[in-house]
């Protein structure tokens, strides 16, 4: 019955890793999901080599959403901007591991979206979440 | 006066009619219907009515907002309507298919959002003079409110658009926008979309084509016609009612202001203001034509199946053969180019005998055609002629039907010669 609320996604959801807001920043985005109300604001170190060196997330929203984040966090640390670039949906559902209704992809998607049109470009987003849709 | 025809059609026309209940009652006056009134709304096959009542009856909720399960079933059924359209009329992206009310809700968005953006004195907007009302009247809202011109190409003798007026107006005027129909509703002219579409984008000027009669009749292809907009109907095109379709490519649509404020549509609202959300929900306020999406997305499915190709073929052979009949009825004359040109359909003047008795008569016999301006004064007046009757055929029509239409034409002369 519950899910979608296997332990690892409460214990990444109460106790997000990476909290917070870094200043100064690289890269500083928040994005919405006008949905359900979910936000997410993401800043980001690089280094020289468009490494992410420190990150920090904030925001408010379900434990889908937040927990998404917090694994997502986990999993760029340390990659390049254009190792981010190749992250599709399905590395996060993967990531997410609980199976998602419609509704709730959007949820779980947001901190990729943040991540991808923070660092790229909406344009960039759009082809990634249209991937296999069409 | 019956006629054994012989005509050869692509698909076992009795068998397309037994999907569509309404073929099969009688009219009030204990007749077979014989529906000849398509261009104004095409009958539904019983898939899609029953897609709706299923929608009803299983998975009735709102869209895109819910949690719960009936939101779920209900979202993923609307979205995937969306991507059948897609499909049907090959649009690059899903994003670019904007559920609307309809053809006229579409141009209006179009008029009110892309036009007002852009639109200032001393631009100029090309119609023509064979558009239906609805895409005339939301350009002149505009042109009243903004102060732009509008030039309406005029037709040649044989019903066909002067495209040499059309290439003198985009070399000679500053035109910005060129809106034009895909198929006439009243002589069924076939318009070179992608030849005007070519010179209107090397004059700078975007298109938009009404593809109302058009989608439901021929395979249409928007990236091979180049377009910039496409609006069409659902309830032509065995859907329901209430829900239509534009097309529009996706950088101009990004770059256009929304049109109606509401739910969904949005991203953030803040008293101080708001953003708006992605396409296509930008222009989608408010709860949408739910059952009704879904009903046009089973209406698509019914045409993929039975194939445009072959719907297109049936309704050529279709309507050469009725341009064929009624040319033997004396003092028949019908407007517009010849069958290989035209869309299936069929205005008329029958003599003196005005269209609205000509329908009462046929409405007689059980036969259902339309009489008046059909939406298209400004091609009455062009044609001299203050109203038509019109008979407009769809995949579910037969040869017979025709005959029948025919043989009511003779037997409404002969009362009126009574006199």
């Amino acid at each position: 019955m519950y899910d979608m609320y296997r332990e690892v996604i409460l214990d990444h959801a109460q106790h997000p890793r990476y909290p917070g807001v870094l200043n100064p920043a690289d890269v500083d985005h928040e994005e919405h999901n006008p949905l359900c109300g979910d936000r997410l604001r993401l800043t980001l170190r690089l280094d020289e080599n468009q490494r992410v060196m420190d990150l920090a997330w904030e925001g408010e929203g379900c434990a889908i959403s937040q927990a998404s984040a917090s694994m997502l966090g986990e999993e760029i640390m340390g990659k390049t901007l254009d190792e981010i670039r190749h992250i599709t949906k399905d590395d996060i559902f993967e990531l997410v591991g609980v199976p998602l209704t419609i509704n709730r992809v959007k949820c779980a998607l947001l901190s990729l979206k943040t991540l991808i049109i923070g660092t790229s470009s909406l344009t960039e987003w759009q082809t990634i979440e249209d991937k296999d849709d069409e | 006066m019956t006629q054994v025809n012989e005509i050869a059609l692509p698909y076992d026309v009795e068998k397309v009619r037994a999907d569509f209940p309404i073929l099969h009652q009688q009219h009030h006056t204990g007749v077979p219907i014989i529906y000849l009134d398509n261009a104004a709304s095409s009958q539904k096959p019983l898939k899609v009515i029953e897609a709706m009542d299923d929608y009803y009856r299983r998975y009735n909720a709102n869209v895109h907002r819910g949690i719960h399960k009936l939101s779920e079933e209900a979202t993923s059924a609307y979205e995937k309507a969306r991507i059948k359209i897609k499909r049907f009329i090959n649009a690059p992206s899903r994003r670019e298919i904007i559920f609307t009310r309809g053809t006229t809700e579409s141009i209006n968005l179009v008029a009110q959002t892309w036009g007002r953006a852009n639109l200032k004195t001393g631009d100029v907007v090309v119609s023509t003079v064979m558009e239906h009302h609805s895409n005339i009247v939301p350009w002149q809202i505009l042109a009243a409110e903004k102060g732009f011109t509008i030039r309406y190409v005029p037709l040649l003798e044989d019903g066909t658009l002067d495209l040499d007026y059309l290439a003198q107006v985009l070399r000679d005027e500053p035109v910005k926008f060129v809106t034009v129909t895909h198929v006439s509703n009243v002589l069924g002219t076939i318009n070179p979309i992608e030849v005007i579409v070519q010179q209107a984008h090397a004059a700078g000027a975007l298109v938009l084509a009404d593809g109302a009669q058009s989608v439901p009749h021929m395979p249409v292809d928007v990236q091979a016609l180049g377009v910039d907009f496409f609006a069409f109907s659902g309830h032509k095109m065995v859907g329901p009612t209430g829900i239509g379709v534009l097309y529009g490519k996706r950088e101009l649509l990004e770059a256009m202001p929304p049109w109606m404020g509401g739910g969904d549509m949005i991203s953030q609202v803040r008293l101080e203001g708001s953003t708006w959300n992605d396409l296509p929900y930008k222009f989608e306020a408010g709860t949408p034509a739910i059952a009704e999406a879904i009903g046009l997305g089973y209406a698509v499915d019914y045409l993929t199946e039975l194939g445009m190709d072959k719907i297109h073929a049936h309704e050529q052979a279709m309507t050469a053969y009725a341009l064929e009949r009624l040319s033997e009825v004396p003092g028949l004359t019908v407007y517009g180019p010849d069958a290989a040109q035209k869309g299936a359909v069929a205005a008329f003047k029958f003599g003196d005998i005005h269209a609205h008795d000509v329908a009462q008569m046929l409405d007689a016999e059980g036969i259902a055609v339309r009489a008046g301006h059909h939406c298209a004064m400004p091609l009455h007046d062009h044609l001299g002629a203050n109203a038509t009757a019109r008979a407009s055929f769809y995949l579910y029509n037969t040869p017979s039907e025709v005959d029948a239409l025919i043989e009511a034409l003779y037997k409404a002369k002969q009362a009126f010669s009574r006199q």
